[in-house]
């Protein structure tokens, strides 16, 4: 394999600021909220109170009367979306079913579903008349508590129609081996619903340019996704859609899916003829916008008394709605991650009348990490072997589930950086022994992985009279810096400083590029950028004609608004003349890129290894992480500094998984009880203690020309086990429900 | 959130004037507690009153006797120099209320009434006896995690959720109030009340009535003082349950000891049982430990709180060894 880097002595790699991070800082970047289109107006929406069942009355009287209304739309006097009558899941989601049809008709399917949005002049007085709207209901029994409806889990639809989809059942060897193993556990793992909740709040500006012409300015992950779904929803050509989604404030998942109030902005914005602001209240984002769901697990597992793993049994039950089926990879990981002769792997979802969630950061795999990696802890415990020995007892070469080869895989690197800066040698066998005066102190760690995705994207690149060269693509950036690395690929692969390349995104115009999902970005859209690059040097090339016909497209040097060759710099030319050449137009090129047949023959996968150290109070119970350190194997780090920012992230999301989040739902009245940011604790500063990021840093030239793998998932995959798994080595006591709260260590 | 009338007097004696007007009127100090509950619907007046800017936020010190002022801010409190060496309880508990963005903003009058954090109270669409009397307690038989293990009703079994007022009550402090009818002095103890048949009253407060100061007697306890909070997170969350300790120790034996809790009951809970089991007796942790069996006497959980009856005398025992210094 070629060990090569693509770029030498560039900019990849460095720790370069982001390019926008002055517009971030000082408040210029702008948000979807943040347009300012003449004759605005603000939308504010009304939740239903039950569950489940039917509105039998609303009245909007009050509330149309109300100072400063323009409209109250509700199911009853709402424009029909033409692409309701038959709508089906779009391309997005892997759902199956039918998204929630908002204003469609009077049925209730879960607590807080929109059914009247109030338009006016100032969101005051929007908010306002929604308290004045009255509705009555006609309540159906409602089951939304996870454990009392268990028996109504199902095999997703996908699974059953191909019994090779990767939500199928699944055996490898003897079903259920694990239990002819001389040692062997059984143990179930819980981990709650957690709350998608980034700094920036769900917001849409809608407007109708023209009434087949609608542009949105929509908190989404993809612009080209929302663009076709909104097209389909009202029948108009896509191109007459436009998404615009230029600055993201953090996503992890929830920009994947389009929810209900998107479309009741949209529909407001055409009632009333004017451009409809409408920003989600804090509370609306624990109903309206998906969720990571409450997952039940159980795990068998058995090992020979020397450590050799015989068989693992992995099943998993994740919530849904009643309307869609929302499934991930929470048991794939248990087939491949360690060397065992027997795999069985179940996964159900249990449809509950509650919203429909979605892929959040490390989606299913942080989920099954959990089990899978404490069950391997619980294991190595059980056979008094380190819980690090015991998993390079079952390290694998290749691919245990396919037996392919890995395209990479320096998961033992990743071990032993983790273990040298944790300091893994102070770590007792025993659990409860190591003590500093009120406090127990422990270790753990925590695998995690993600496959390294590539899918199509394209690209444009263009080269301005001034030599700056501009990219675009229809990607997104919700926070890693997206736009950042790209203008870091493109300026080496253009040889060229980063300050001539500009790189722009979230926008639908663009050329089409996937959502910014499953870590793939770097390793889709940048491959794709790195094509344009190469093309646009090409037709630099072809335009010069004899200047540089000696030496190939890529010998060029571009300095300024000049153009020589590497090994002649005699031979150059102006590029003010190309541009006469081109016919007095700018030189532009727009490529696809698309991933090869390599997935046909390899296995690829970035792994993480999380290692912590945690203090648990005797008395009180309380936790504090004090030292954690992430391990990625993530390829060629295109910026140390944003894909660090990004295992720093992971890794507080994983604290957060770990010991404070947790939604709860009060199931008489079928209604979450925690739905603040007081009341639902994610990890403040005070809960990150230092964190130490490590990269292997070797390119994966299997994955794609740059040799990325992707880092936003496995940042916090594995990261959650890891503090269980310390948790446990500090005190003794085992807590499979997440979050570990002070009362369960008391 | 519903339309309201702003006005912002300048002496006090026309805010009284102005909130006996007008039933359905408010004052507003720092906005921190009651803005939040008027975006949810929780509280809907009609009128606020702005008392922030009124001249009660001094700080004084005469005979022995801290003065601070309701409008004194939370920050300024926990910060001064005097209060650091003189009441270092208190400070304690006020740096662990909230984040320090709020302590800017909050006042001390604020802080004493802010109300319960029962998420059944902030939801309007659930019952709840405190916010719309006889709709019923949804905590009672719902998610009762953070609720009341002393003191409570079958009407409302909510927490009081202020930090300050657990140090205040174990401080002896009083509060001054003017009204309508005149200025009156409360102890600190009998502000705050027990639900009962009435949990919509928080205070035994009259209609109208504006706190001007609280007062705070130096005492010994300068040294030998600890607020413990036992949270979900390192900071910015309410407690599970506090301990808000002070001792005055001499060669160590207690000379004298305030032992109060937060979290347990609609009130900051002041332990004089277990305050008189210390005294006279060696600063030890057997010491200590009777004397959390002595407070935790009579205390009763529900479904989801009955962790607070290990973790409330563990935080007793492990606030007093913080206040000595026993290992
Ligand atoms: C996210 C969050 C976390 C928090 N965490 C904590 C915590 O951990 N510990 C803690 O103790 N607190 C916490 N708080 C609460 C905070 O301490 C209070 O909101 C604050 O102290 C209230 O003070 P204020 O001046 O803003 O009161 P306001 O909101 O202005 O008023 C509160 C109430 O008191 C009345 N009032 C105010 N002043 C007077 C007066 N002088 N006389 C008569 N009536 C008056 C008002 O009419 C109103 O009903 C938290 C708050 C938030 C939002
Ligand atoms: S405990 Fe009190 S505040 Fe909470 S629901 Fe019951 S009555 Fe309301």
């Amino acid at each position: 394999m070629n060990e090569q880097p693509l770029f030498k002595d560039g900019v990849v790699g460095d720790r370069m600021n982001r390019v926008d991070g002055r517009l971030k800082v000082t408040g210029a970047a702008q948000y979807s909220a943040e347009y300012q289109l003449p004759g605005l107006v603000h939308g504010f929406l009304v939740g239903s109170t039950i569950a489940k069942g039917r509105i039998k009355s609303i009245d909007t009287k009050a509330a149309e009367r109300a100072p400063g209304v323009l409209a109250v739309i509700t199911h009853v006097n709402s424009i029909k979306v033409p692409g309701f009558a038959n709508r089906s899941q779009p391309d997005e989601p892997p759902t199956a079913g039918q998204p929630l049809r908002v204003f469609h008709d009077e049925k209730i399917l879960f607590n807080d579903q929109p059914i009247a949005i109030v338009v006016a002049d100032t969101l005051e007085r929007a908010r306002y008349a929604a308290g004045l709207v009255k509705t009555q209901y006609e309540a159906d029994q409602h089951a939304t508590n996870f454990n009392a409806h268990m028996d109504r889990a199902k095999v997703p639809a996908q699974a059953k129609k191909n019994p090779k989809s990767p939500q199928a059942d699944h055996d490898r060897g003897q079903v259920d081996g694990y239990k002819t193993a001389p040692v062997k556990l059984e143990m179930e793992y819980v981990i709650p619903t957690e709350m998608h909740n980034p700094m920036e709040l769900q917001s849409i500006i809608a407007h109708w340019e023209a009434p087949d012409k609608l542009t949105v300015y929509d908190k989404v992950q993809a612009v080209k996704g929302t663009q076709r779904a909104f097209a389909k929803d009202w029948g108009i050509p896509e191109q007459n859609v436009k998404v615009i989604a230029t600055f993201v404030g953090g996503a992890f998942g929830n920009g994947l899916h389009n929810w209900p109030h998107e479309t009741a902005a949209i529909i407001a914005a055409k009632t009333v003829n004017r451009p409809v602001k409408l920003v989600l209240t804090r509370e609306q984002m624990f109903t309206m916008v998906g969720y990571r769901p409450y997952t039940w697990q159980r795990i068998g597992i058995g090992a020979t008394p020397d450590g050799k793993l015989v068989g693992i049994t992995h099943e998993a039950t994740g919530q849904t709605s009643t309307y869609e089926d929302f499934t991930e990879s929470t048991v794939q990981q248990t087939r491949m991650m360690y060397q065992s002769p027997n795999i069985s792997t179940r996964y159900r979802i249990l449809p509950l009348d509650i919203s429909t969630p979605i892929w959040m950061r490390g989606p299913g795999e942080a989920t099954g990490a959990f089990a899978l990696e404490s069950a391997m802890d619980e294991l190595a415990h059980a056979l008094n072997l380190d819980p690090m020995e015991f998993r390079l007892r079952n390290y694998t070469d290749t691919d245990p589930d396919n037996g392919k080869p890995w395209s990479t895989k320096y998961l033992k690197e990743c071990y032993q950086m983790g273990a040298e800066r944790i300091g893994w040698k102070n770590r007792q066998m025993q659990p409860g022994t190591n003590k500093q005066g009120d406090w127990l102190v422990g270790y753990g760690m925590g695998v995690g992985t993600f496959g390294a995705n590539r899918g199509s994207a394209k690209a444009g690149a263009r080269m301005l009279a001034n030599g700056t060269v501009v990219l675009q693509s229809a990607t997104t950036d919700i926070g890693p810096g997206t736009g950042t690395v790209m203008v870091q690929l493109a300026a080496d692969a253009l040889g060229m400083p980063p300050e001539k390349v500009r790189f722009e995104l979230g926008n639908s115009l663009f050329p089409d590029a996937p959502s910014q999902g499953g870590s793939a970005t770097v390793n889709t859209v940048g491959s794709a950028v790195v094509a344009a690059c190469a093309a646009l040097k090409e037709k630099l090339y072809q335009l010069a004609g004899s200047t540089f016909s000696a030496a190939k497209p890529a010998d060029i040097v571009i300095k300024g608004t000049q153009l020589s060759l590497a090994n002649n710099a005699s031979a150059k030319v102006a590029y003010a003349d190309l541009i006469k050449q081109n016919n007095g137009q700018e030189v532009a090129v727009v490529t696809e890129s698309k991933p090869g047949n390599e997935r046909q023959k390899y296995s690829m996968y970035s792994f993480s290894v999380h290692f912590v150290e945690v203090h648990v109070h005797q008395l009180t119970g309380e936790v504090r992480v004090k030292k954690m350190v992430a391990c990625a194997d993530a390829g060629t780090i295109v910026n140390h500094k944003t894909a660090g920012n990004q295992m720093l992230g992971g890794a507080v999301g994983g604290i957060g998984m770990a010991l404070t989040e947790g939604a709860m739902i009060d199931d008489r009245f079928g209604r979450y009880v925690t739905k603040d940011l007081a009341d639902y604790h994610v990890p403040v500063h005070a809960d990150a203690p230092a964190i130490e990021v490590a990269f292997v840093d070797k390119p994966d030239l299997i994955v794609d020309p740059m040799g990325t793998k992707g880092i936003g998932e496995i940042a916090i995959i594995g990261a959650a086990p890891a503090i269980a798994n310390a948790v446990f080595n500090a005190t003794g006591k085992r807590i499979r429900e997440l979050p570990i709260t002070p009362d369960k260590l008391i | 959130m519903n339309q309201f009338q702003y006005v912002r007097p300048s002496k006090p004696k026309a805010a009284i004037d102005a909130r006996a007007k007008d039933q359905n009127s408010q004052f507003i100090a720092g906005g921190t507690n009651l803005l939040d509950l008027m975006k949810r619907g929780v509280m809907n007046p009609e009128r606020l009153i702005d008392i922030s800017r009124l001249p009660l936020d001094k700080l004084e010190r005469e005979n022995n006797t801290f003065r601070i002022g309701s409008m004194a801010l939370n920050a300024t409190v926990a910060d001064d120099k005097q209060v650091l060496e003189k009441l270092p309880l208190l400070a304690q508990a006020l740096n662990a209320g909230a984040s320090a963005q709020l302590r800017n903003m909050a006042t001390i009058g604020g802080n004493m009434l802010q109300r319960t954090r029962c998420p059944y109270f902030y939801d309007t669409a659930l019952p709840c006896n405190k916010r719309e009397p006889g709709s019923g307690c949804g905590a009672l038989e719902g998610y009762n995690r953070m609720h009341a293990i002393f003191g409570f009703s079958d009407k409302c079994i909510a927490v009081h959720p202020s930090d300050m007022s657990v140090a205040l009550v174990a401080l002896d402090a009083t509060v001054l109030v003017s009204g309508p009818k005149g200025d009156r002095r409360i102890p600190f103890g009998e502000l705050h009340r027990l639900p009962g048949d009435m949990p919509q009253k928080d205070t035994t407060l009259e209609p109208g009535e504006l706190i001007t100061a609280v007062e705070v007697p130096e005492g010994p306890f300068t040294k030998n003082v600890h607020y413990l909070k036992v949270r979900e997170r390192a900071s910015y969350a309410f407690a599970l349950v506090s301990v808000a300790a002070a001792l005055q120790l001499e060669n160590n034996i207690i000379k004298d000891a305030r032992l109060a809790m937060g979290g347990v009951a609609h009130k900051p809970w002041r332990l004089t049982e277990a305050e008189k089991s210390l005294v006279g007796k060696p600063a030890t942790e057997a010491t200590f430990q009777a004397a959390a069996a002595i407070a935790m006497q009579g205390a009763k959980a529900f479904k989801h709180n009955a962790y607070k009856l290990k973790l409330g005398p563990n935080a007793i025992v492990q606030a007093l060894k913080n206040a000595t210094n026993v290992a």
